[in-house]
């Protein structure tokens, strides 16, 4: 690293932020208590990626996962719950397992962490240490060029001379397609799912409403 | 503006935080003094219209004629009013909620801009963020619901779940019309290209976009959980639904929460539809106080973009208003059925009606000089011209 950047405040901020909010949904009992810790927790990750000038990838985070999939936890909670305030005992061998699963995963990723080498950071403000206007105003990539790539057209993946692509650089589209047929096929099995239960002369009116409105909200 | 503060201050680059902090903070400090300006006279002027709707004077009193000093004393009672925290709540929960309602909302006038360059931060995918950050306001309510510790809170809180959650669907659809037209998500863009005159707004673009804007109309009243969609809080089955146990002033802070979101979704709509800061004669431009003509012609075109725009968020604000005091409150099937089944079918077939006459009919049907197909064109081409070692 090249020392204190005034950015690396802003990082350790949000950073601690993230931690403090992961630590929050292992330690804490209550349920709701920990989709709030959640919640801080992707939103530290979220201010990260706008601090890297990822916005749509930051707006993204804050729309799906803090905005969706949250909202959706704590909505299940509440309909689902006898009592009010549900607590959740977590077992000694449930610890372990866990610890088993965590273990290996966070050696993995902090050898990721460390053989990362700051020449491959594309055009982030790590690049430019010295030259400090550059650092501070990290041109981000715009929205339309994300669209592209998932549309199989990179626009940092062309060569200067010619219009073909390099190898490997060809942009996303069948990873965008293989995740909208997913979708589909989630969405159809949650429909499924959500009518099995119901006899067929009276899946009318009021059943259909809420499975419609389940369909809905999990997209 | 951080490079010109930390100069003044001759901060050295390791400090440059500061720099970014203070002109954060005072940005900041700038949109909460607006906001809160917006959201005392938006209260006035709710009881006032609600008096005047039900054959009634409204506030008359307080400060002289027209009792315009309510908000004051609305907020001098709340502010003295004993704070309850039920035994059965979960009190830190219970503490946190209001606020979690309250910043998402503050965090959208971020990136709406009040006039040509004027908008505390120029975001590439700006409605994007407004339309996520905006879906988080439901959680503060859902919290303060859950946190209670009364089933009456509960219900409503559960009903504002399914609620917000369905019409933010057809919500983000109706505003992605704007955002195909103008061809980008960027706000400032989007309101760059209904200058001129008010036929050049999208909501007069085609019929498909006069449609949309409706739809808009109705899920944002939806989103902000306004009457006739106000089923969190109907007061004649839930007493007063999610926010039943609050008092004082963490009750006044989701009451800000709610007339801030108000103010967001109607600047929102200006902005996606209704031109944003330019107002429906082209002054600017006859008066000639375009920011080319010198900083000081320009600021008070930008002053007079901002006053557009402030003006019709204030129409938004004033019709949710009147909308409250006019239609009965709906029920919770009739407000599911009203999304999925016309809402959000409607919206698609007008989002595929919009985009085939944008393909079909670049110019309006009488040819008449819509900036946004020159814009357009103009951004291909700067998008092939491109530097391609990006």
């Amino acid at each position: 690293m090249m020392g204190f950047d005034s950015m690396a405040i802003f990082f350790w901020l949000f950073a601690v932020v993230a931690c403090a909010g992961a630590l929050i949904v292992v330690v804490s009992r209550n349920i709701v208590r920990a989709a709030v810790g959640l919640i801080v927790s992707l939103f530290g990750v979220a201010m990260l990626f706008f601090l890297a000038g990822a916005e749509f990838l930051g707006a993204m985070q804050l729309m799906i996962y803090v905005g969706g999939t949250v909202v959706l936890l704590a909505f299940g909670v509440m309909l689902t719950t006898r009592a009010l305030f549900l607590r959740m005992s977590t077992t000694a061998d449930q610890w372990l397992v866990a610890i088993l699963l965590v273990f290996p995963l966070t050696v993995i990723l902090i050898r990721a962490a460390l053989s990362y080498s700051p020449s491959h950071s594309g055009r982030s403000f790590i690049d430019h240490p010295a030259d400090k206007s550059s650092a501070a105003l990290v041109e981000p990539v715009t929205v339309s060029e994300l669209g592209m790539a998932l549309l199989g057209f990179r626009q940092n993946g062309r060569s200067s001379e010619s219009t073909t692509l390099f190898h490997g650089n060809q942009g996303y589209l069948l990873p965008f397609e293989l995740i909208s047929v997913h979708l589909l096929v989630v969405l159809i099995g949650a429909a499924y799912l959500a009518r099995r239960g119901v006899p067929e002369t009276r899946a009318s009116a009021d059943s259909k409403s809420v499975s419609d409105q389940d369909i809905g909200s999990t997209d | 503006m951080v490079r010109w503060l930390s100069n003044w201050l001759s901060l050295t680059p390791q400090c440059e935080w500061v720099a970014y902090s203070m002109v954060g903070l005072f940005q900041a400090a700038i949109l909460l003094a607006l906001v809160m300006t917006a959201v005392a006279v938006a209260t006035w002027a709710e009881r006032k219209i609600a008096g005047r709707i039900q054959d009634r004077l409204g506030p008359t009193r307080v400060g002289g004629r027209f009792g315009w000093l309510q908000p004051v004393a609305d907020g001098l009672k709340l502010l003295t009013k004993e704070d309850l925290i039920p035994a059965n709540a979960d009190s830190i929960l219970f503490r946190l909620a209001p606020y979690l309602s309250f910043a998402p909302v503050f965090a959208v006038f971020l990136a709406l801009p009040f006039s040509e360059g004027w908008v505390a931060h120029r975001l590439n995918s700006a409605a994007f963020f407004v339309l996520a950050v905006l879906g988080l306001e439901v959680f503060g309510i859902i919290l303060a619901g859950y946190a209670s510790g009364s089933k009456w809170a509960l219900l409503g809180a559960m009903r504002e779940a399914a609620q917000v959650v369905s019409y933010e669907v057809p919500l983000a659809f109706s505003a992605m019309l704007p955002i195909v037209l103008a061809g980008t998500l960027d706000l400032v863009a989007i309101g760059e290209a209904q200058k001129g005159w008010f036929w050049n707004w999208f909501v007069f673009h085609d019929p498909f976009t006069f449609i949309a804007f409706w739809i808009y109309v109705t899920c944002a009243v939806a989103g902000t959980n306004r009457a006739p969609f106000d089923l969190a809080e109907a007061e004649s089955e839930l007493v007063a639904g999610f926010h039943t146990e609050y008092s004082g002033f963490r009750w006044s802070v989701f009451y800000m929460g709610e007339y801030a979101a108000m103010a967001a979704v109607s600047g929102l709509g200006v902005v996606l539809f209704l031109g944003g800061w330019n107002g429906p004669v082209p002054l600017v431009d006859w008066l000639g106080l375009t920011s080319e003509a010198g900083a000081i012609t320009g600021f008070f075109g930008q002053l007079l973009g901002s006053i557009n725009f402030l003006f019709k968020c204030t129409i938004g604000v004033v019709f949710m208003i009147a909308l409250r005091w006019t239609l009965p409150r709906l029920r919770i099937d009739q407000v599911m059925s009203m999304c999925w089944k016309y809402c959000f079918p409607l919206v698609t077939i007008v989002f595929l009606g919009a985009t085939l006459w944008t393909l079909f009919l670049p110019d309006g049907l009488l040819n008449w000089g819509h900036p946004k197909a020159a814009t357009r064109e103009a951004s291909v081409v700067v998008y092939s011209a491109e530097d391609p070692a990006r």
